[in-house]
């Protein structure tokens, strides 16, 4: 798994390619963790090149949004496609983030 | 039915290891690329579950078999542990929000969803998980 992240004007976008696994998960928490630290509390994660996500990937993926929920900050989910797209709708993780068809829709939405 | 078994410990470390070996079999098979990577996810949930549980007092072995014809692909993940059906584990909870969502239960609920058929069987101290793929059910076939 790689990530990338690209500071907009509103949000930090951070893209995330290849496997989220249960080996490779923490990696996700630790950068979003260091970019909180950072102070960044608005976030794009875009799901374009991501290939596979498990329930470990879900587990990162919901503590981030747990821990920025209660500090007030906002996560949005762009361009899930595929089994990553089949993973979220079978496990219910659809219907409790915020998803967008684009990064650009992704960025109005967080204003 | 052609059948390749893989033996590793069972340790998170070998995951990388135990998904190309399926990927390389399922390569070899009919399967399409989505449904590959249901499977895989499947099989992952199947290993993690044994490196996390199996072996509460150490390490312990975990088999990986493929096999498939014209018409199926299976995985069978079997380790060496007490008594366990992980198909027995209930249905997760994925309806409450946020904050109360837990993810408990979530990698069977992959398991039983990302194959068309999952069974559990004791055998020679083994406990086996089959999860199989119907390949007629192939997205790529009109």
């Amino acid at each position: 798994m790689e990530m990338q992240t690209k500071k907009e004007a509103n949000a930090t976008v951070v893209a995330i390619s290849g496997r989220m696994d249960a080996v490779t998960a923490p990696e996700y928490e630790k950068c979003i963790n260091a970019l909180v630290t950072e102070g960044e509390s608005s976030f794009v994660i875009d799901f374009t090149s991501l290939d596979y996500i498990s329930s470990a990937g879900l587990r990162a993926l919901l503590a981030t949004a747990k821990k920025l929920k209660v500090s007030s900050g906002q996560i949005h989910f762009a361009c899930l496609t595929g089994t990553v797209k089949e993973v979220f709708d079978i496990s219910g993780f659809a219907s409790i983030f915020k998803m967008h068809d684009s990064v650009s829709a992704a960025l109005v939405a967080i204003g | 039915m052609h059948r390749d078994t893989l033996s590793c410990i069972a340790s998170v470390e070998k995951l990388e290891e135990v998904i190309s070996f399926i990927e390389d079999c399922a390569d070899h098979s009919k399967l399409d690329m989505k449904r590959k990577m249901g499977l895989l996810i499947a099989a992952e949930e199947a290993f993690v579950n044994v490196c996390s549980y199996a072996y509460p007092d150490g390490l312990g072995e975990v088999l990986v078999s493929c096999a498939f014809s014209n018409t199926e692909f299976e995985v069978e993940v079997a380790d060496f542990g007490r008594e366990f059906d992980v198909l027995s584990i209930p249905e997760p909870d994925t309806e409450s929000d946020i904050m109360d969502r837990q993810i408990g239960g979530l990698g069977v609920h992959f398991i039983r969803k990302l194959s068309d058929e999952a069974s559990y069987r004791r055998e020679h101290g083994q406990n086996i998980l089959k999860m199989k793929i119907n390949l007629a059910f192939n997205s790529d076939i009109i």
